[in-house]
């Protein structure tokens, strides 16, 4: 019973807070209807058994990803009320395509319930093992079977991130940078030299 | 026990609302890139049912690549989303024809 009344809670909720995400006038409150959004969604995720994802949903993307939206949103100074200017236009054929594509989704899944598709079965060389835990059987599969491409998802990341800084870095010419180069290779002779002025020389005032 | 259908349609409303965020905010960028988001979200959320439902872990795997994925996407995204807005002053996406494409 309690089961049925969060599966349902979780998913209004993550509904609800998606089409208020696409509405809201404000890209600052889209972006909080969207981590609410992705709580809703972990805890769908939690009720189907699968903790691992469901804590990575809420720290990679709460915690890094709308976290950068929410920067990205509030550095920009953008004026949103005029990028909202095509709004009324376009909600009719918006709406009709959504209605169409949600449509055509309900045909399938009903099509399934019927009985005319099967879905595979699995071979169970990715069950779950038994009595270990969700996290501890994922680790298993990700370290053994899946290794190489857990390694590319890594340089995935590492190639976003390297093109992220290239691309918003810019040289800038109005400060003084430190040229490290030029630091070692000066050596102390030809950094000081020693006068001896004349009684009253050597100051002016 | 909550049956798979109940899974499948929250995720398939899910994707057709980033879908229509997409057609009615098309000026807006940052909040195509969210739309983005919540279609991945959903194709998520299929995942982990399936996988769950199947009783095969290897969904949920899939679904941390998705993530990845998601991420790095977008990173990039914002990332030309700054510069474009450093060179322009506006995001508005409608008007991005420097390239004449």
């Amino acid at each position: 019973m309690i089961h049925v009344f969060a599966f349902y809670l979780f998913a209004v909720l993550t509904i609800g807070s998606g089409a208020v995400t696409i509405l809201a006038r404000n890209p600052v409150h889209s972006v909080l209807w969207l981590i609410l959004a992705f709580f809703n969604a972990a805890g769908l995720m939690v009720l189907a058994g699968a903790e691992f994802i469901a804590m990575l949903l809420v720290i990679v993307y709460v915690g890094a990803v709308a976290v950068l939206f929410l920067f990205v949103v509030m550095m920009l100074d953008i004026d949103f009320a005029e990028l909202r200017a095509g709004f009324v236009k376009n909600f009719p054929l918006g709406i009709l395509i959504a209605i169409v594509l949600l449509a055509e989704i309900v045909l399938g899944l009903s099509a399934y319930r019927a009985g005319a598709l099967e879905l595979g079965t699995p071979d169970g060389s990715a069950a779950a093992i038994a009595g270990a835990s969700n996290i501890e059987s994922i680790g298993a599969l990700l370290y053994g079977r899946y290794l190489f491409l857990f390694e590319a998802a890594g340089i995935i990341l590492l190639v976003a991130m390297v093109g992220a800084i290239v691309l918003t870095h810019r040289e800038r010419t109005d400060t003084r940078d430190q040229d490290i180069a030029k630091q070692i290779a000066r050596r102390p002779d030809e950094a000081t030299i020693n006068t001896r002025p004349d009684i009253g020389k050597g100051i002016q005032l | 026990m909550i049956g798979i259908e109940h899974y499948v349609v929250v995720s398939s409303i899910l994707f057709v609302l980033g879908v229509l965020g997409i057609f009615l905010n098309r000026k807006n960028v940052i909040v195509i890139l969210m739309a983005i988001e919540l279609i991945l979200l959903a194709v998520n959320i299929n995942l982990v049912a399936f996988s769950s439902y199947l009783g095969d872990l290897t969904g949920q795997v899939f679904a941390m690549f998705v993530l990845t994925v998601a991420a790095g996407e977008a990173a990039i995204g914002l990332a030309i989303l700054v510069i474009y807005f450093r060179g322009r002053g506006t995001i508005a996406v409608d008007d991005v024809n420097r390239m004449k494409g």
